[in-house]
């Protein structure tokens, strides 16, 4: 049940939230604060009762578990399960949702009761998805967090905001939707092999699915991750809907919505297709690669800044394509600590820049600068963050990266090489965001004032997790071991040796 | 007759009273509102009665009407959802000064006991007279608010297409029986199976099926809908859509379950083509729409491709989930035409895409039931329409209905785009002439039908088990 108060305590608290605010607009973002804020301290419980599930053969798979019927005539269950891997999702989650209300506290004025009502209902779809066992609650969940999104974008965005939220719906859709043909061939292969029909992870898992067919549908799953992910060539639509979407949507957006893909990858995609996945890796690896490249240099020629750090999300989930390709222990860790500390870093730099077109009315880079000597705050904040995305030692990004590449770098050595290009194309684009905003000249004069109380809090909770994470991140590699050892990755010692190493 | 057949007409027999009421009772006196009560609550009767007559299903009445599981079902759903009409039509009616509003009523119910003989018939004979006397009451309600022009053309078109598709079916019928001498859809299924069918007989199964397709308003035979949709009245657009196309839907199920080997015969390549046809064309036409009842027009000839694709996959499941998919489109369908009833001006309907923009900011509450039929039809979660996609995929999967599936999947592409302009429509600021619509009053009638709708929509999109229990015993006796 506690797993089934997870999803429903934003679900519900979202449909609070739009009730409250009827009669006065700032219940409304009282009654969201408190619903995600609960949900993290549920969360939080969870992770501090049960911090390391067993490995296999000690015990249990999942540290909880809940099963009910649904539609029994279809085989499909209402299956949640719990373990490191999803937890540590979770915890993210909720963490970036409570940012991602008391961010927007001032910045949406319009329509607020419906606003927190849409951000309260993506995040238990993500909750959703990080939970369901069983592929078609899996489904379930990833298309319900579209729609939401579509609106987010479609009525807090900026100017070219419908095109951009019919562009990331159709994108998701369509993915979406060969990911379904994908579930449903898989649930007739159960029938046939096993005589009944289930849509449960594990029934599925142990179907052996025909090698005429196992490419096509291992296709099926991967692209709808790789459109979410984005991997390069799928990323097309992130850039507008990250540059029209409101701050907390941009931030719902990069820090958990790329991170269901991520997780779709590790926990679907690879396990249930192990042999194709392992042929399929060193071209998925080839585009990790190009993603990290591609997002660096792109985002350099940004003169938008919140578009620049869009594309920063590009380079940056290249790595966690390349991790999950890599398939052993090391670059998983990698990928995991990478997909929460991207979490923390671009979410943090989404509301930076936020808070500067609240203060501005510009996204211009070329209009800004010297804003150090108005704000120091806001410059000290946007120095950390930026020298988190280009991975400085001491801060999270920098463990994740390193590990995802050690990892790589076990497989295929000259991807990992070409790789650290990346990292070093990350160290101008993130020079550059400091360099442009906070110090030269300040040639428009401006007079903004500071970080408020409320800004400094949320920005200190980001600053000082990442910094956590990069000094000391073992507690989140220890909870996340156990769950991918039991995704079978001892087992298969060098998945990718194709990969050209 | 015996008692038991008896039992079994039972449905049938009370709605048809109850058509036989009205009119006297409209003869003693006018009232608007004792027309539509009785007429409410003669066809919740009908629906008490299934409950009664299902004790004896199966059980074949003469060899015309079959009252089985299937049969039961479907008249239930087409006995709601007539009652749904009526209570969107009530409003509807009130608002626009029509003279003579009772016999709305009437007709609405000799249409629906047409449809309830449709889905029971066995034989061709009771198939023609439920299918005519649901037609021709139809003609008069799409023309009934003969003071404006689009109705007129409405009806004219209707009239004559449906009055040529009757012709062609009677022609396809005439030539099985020509070449086969037989009437029953049992006899007619177990003389093809044992190859006693020649050309002739395959002919007559393809012109049935052109009939069909006229109906249904399949591609290509679909080019009266945009028109038609568009000139009749909201809540009869919606009967049209649902009712009238969900009998034939029935008995076309029934005549393809008594004769499986149609699959190898150029019966079935006519049905995919027209499949196909109908999803990719039903979806592109409705993109150029700036009209919301043409753009729900193409969008159901759309969604009657995609129950064709489970018509075609074999199998108890897929019979299960075409009719999931039928209630689904049923109730999406009455909402969505249901909230633009309520939407309609005195001049005319309020269903140009510019009627309903900041539909948000004026009448949330309708807004959130046209968004909920949109998201259905477009098959996203939590509504009932997902349900049925995910049923509808899954069995042609499971049937290797490859091109049918990706022509599916990429026709469902599209619908999401034209569905999302409308929710992106209803989303923008109101325009200035938007205020004056916040003055028009829900008829209470029709906010009840809306609501049932809506929350129909959401129970079956959250936890369908019920009805596909329900469906389960329903097909359970079919062959």
């Amino acid at each position: 049940m506690m797993l089934l108060w997870l999803i429903l305590i934003p679900l519900l608290g979202g449909a609070a939230a739009w009730l409250a605010g009827r009669a006065r607009e700032a219940a409304a973002r009282w009654v969201a604060l408190a619903s995600v804020t609960a949900a993290l301290a549920l969360a939080l419980v969870l992770w501090v009762r049960a911090p390391v599930a067993p490995l296999p053969g000690d015990g249990d798979r999942w540290t909880l578990e809940l099963v009910w019927d649904w539609m029994p005539r279809l085989g499909i269950g209402f299956h949640l399960a719990l373990d490191g891997l999803s937890l540590l999702l979770i915890v993210l989650t909720l963490f970036i949702a409570v940012l991602s209300v008391v961010a927007s506290w001032t910045e949406v004025s319009q329509r607020v009761p419906f606003f927190h009502f849409n951000l309260l209902w993506v995040v238990a779809g993500i909750i959703g998805v990080f939970l369901a066992m069983d592929l078609f609650l899996f489904f379930f969940f990833w298309e319900l967090t579209l729609v939401p999104v579509y609106l987010l974008i479609a009525i807090w965005g900026h100017q070219n905001r419908v095109y951009a939220a019919v562009k990331f719906f159709i994108f998701t859709q369509v993915s979406g939707l060969l990911m379904l043909v994908a579930i449903a061939a898989m649930g007739w292969l159960h029938l046939g092999q096993f005589g009944v029909l289930s849509f449960a992870y594990q029934d599925l898992l142990a179907v052996d699915v025909p090698a005429r067919i196992a490419p096509w549908l291992m296709l099926g799953f991967f692209l709808a991750f790789a459109v979410k992910l984005p991997a390069v060539p799928f990323h097309t639509w992130l850039p507008d809907a990250h540059t029209e979407a409101p701050t907390a949507g941009s931030v719902i957006l990069a820090a958990l919505l790329l991170k269901t893909g991520g997780y779709g990858l590790i926990r679907f995609a690879v396990p249930l297709f192990p042999e194709v996945s392992a042929a399929f890796a060193p071209l998925a690896m080839t585009l990790g690669v190009a993603g990290i490249l591609y997002g660096a240099v792109v985002a350099f020629a940004q003169t938008d800044l919140k578009r620049l750090v869009a594309y920063t999300s590009i380079a940056h989930l290249g790595f966690v394509l390349l991790g999950v390709y890599s398939w052993n222990e090391l670059a998983l860790q990698g990928v995991v600590l990478q997909m929460v500390v991207h979490g923390l870093s671009t979410g943090g730099l989404f509301i930076l820049v936020g808070q500067l077109y609240e203060r501005l009315g510009t996204r211009d880079l070329s209009r800004m600068g010297g804003l150090w000597g108005v704000a120091p705050r806001m410059g000290a904040v946007a120095m950390v963050l930026a020298m988190a995305s280009l991975g400085l030692p001491g801060l999270g990004n920098f463990v994740a990266e390193f590990l995802v590449l050690s990892g790589a770098f076990r497989v295929a050595a000259p991807l990992a090489a070409v790789a650290m290009l990346g990292a070093v194309f990350a160290v101008v684009y993130a020079l550059r965001i400091a360099q442009r905003t906070f110090h030269g000249a300040d040639v428009e004069g401006w007079r903004v004032p500071d970080l408020s109380a409320r800004e400094t809090a949320v920005m200190a909770a980001v600053v000082l997790t990442i910094v956590w994470l990069g000094l000391y991140p073992q507690p989140v590699l220890d909870t996340a071991a156990p769950a991918l050892e039991w995704l079978g990755i001892a087992q298969p010692p060098t998945l990718a040796s194709g990969g050209g190493g | 007759m015996s008692r038991a057949e008896l039992v079994a007409l039972a449905p049938l027999v009370v709605v048809t009273v109850v058509a036989l009421l009205v009119p006297l009772l409209v003869s003693i006196r006018r009232s608007h509102g004792l027309a539509a009560g009785t007429a409410l609550v003669g066809l919740l009767a009908g629906v008490a009665a299934i409950g009664f007559a299902a004790g004896g299903a199966p059980s074949q009445v003469t060899p015309l009407l079959i009252i089985d599981g299937f049969a039961l079902f479907a008249m239930g759903l087409v006995f709601l959802a007539s009652a749904v009409v009526v209570l969107l039509t009530h409003g509807y009616l009130e608002r626009h000064a029509l003279d003579r509003k009772e016999e709305f009523y009437i007709l609405l119910l000799l249409a629906t006991v047409g449809a309830g003989v449709l889905v029971s018939s066995s034989h061709f004979a009771s198939f023609f007279l439920g299918l005519e006397t649901l037609s021709v009451s139809l003609y008069a309600l799409v023309a009934f608010a003969r003071e404006r022009l689009v109705t007129i053309e409405a009806g004219i078109k209707y009239m004559v297409l449906a009055a040529a598709t009757s012709a062609v079916l009677l022609f396809g019928v005439a030539l099985v029986y020509a070449d086969l001498g037989v009437m029953e859809f049992g006899a007619l299924g177990a003389a093809l199976t044992a190859g006693a069918g020649g050309p002739v007989s395959v002919l007559g199964l393809v012109l049935m099926l052109v009939a069909v397709g006229f109906k249904l308003a399949l591609a290509p035979f679909h080019m009266w809908a945009p028109d038609v949709y568009r000139g009749a009245p909201a809540p009869i657009t919606g009967f049209l859509a649902t009712v009238s196309k969900g009998g034939v839907v029935v008995v076309i199920v029934r005549l393809l379950l008594e004769y499986e080997g149609y699959r190898t015969t150029p019966v079935f390549g006519v049905l995919v083509v027209m499949a196909v046809l109908s999803m990719l064309l039903g979806n592109l036409l409705a993109l150029l729409q700036d009209n919301v009842k043409r753009l729900l027009a193409f969008s159901s000839v759309a969604h009657m491709g995609y129950l064709l694709v489970a018509l075609l996959a074999a199998g108890p499941l897929a019979v299960e989930a075409l009719t999931f998919y039928l209630v689904a489109y049923f109730v999406t369908t009455l909402s969505a035409f249901g909230v633009i009833g309520v939407l309609a001006k005195d001049e005319g309907e309020a269903d140009r895409l510019e009627d309903l923009r900041g539909l948000y900011w004026t009448r949330p509450g309708l807004a959130a039931v046209m968004t909920a039929s949109l998201l259905s039809l477009g098959g996203i979660p939590l509504t009932a329409g997902f349900i049925a996609k995910f049923s509808v995929v899954a069995t042609g999967v499971g049937a290797s209905l490859w091109t049918l599936v990706w022509v599916l999947v990429a026709g469902s592409a599209i619908g999401i785009y034209y569905y999302l302009r409308v929710v992106v429509a209803m989303l923008q600021q109101p325009s200035e002439k938007a205020p004056a619509r916040l003055s028009v009053t829900m008829p209470l009638a029709s906010s009840v039908g809306l609501a049932a709708l809506f929350l129909l929509l959401v129970a079956f999109g959250v936890y369908p088990a019920p009805l596909q229990g329900l469906i389960e015993g329903a097909v359970a006796t079919l062959p």
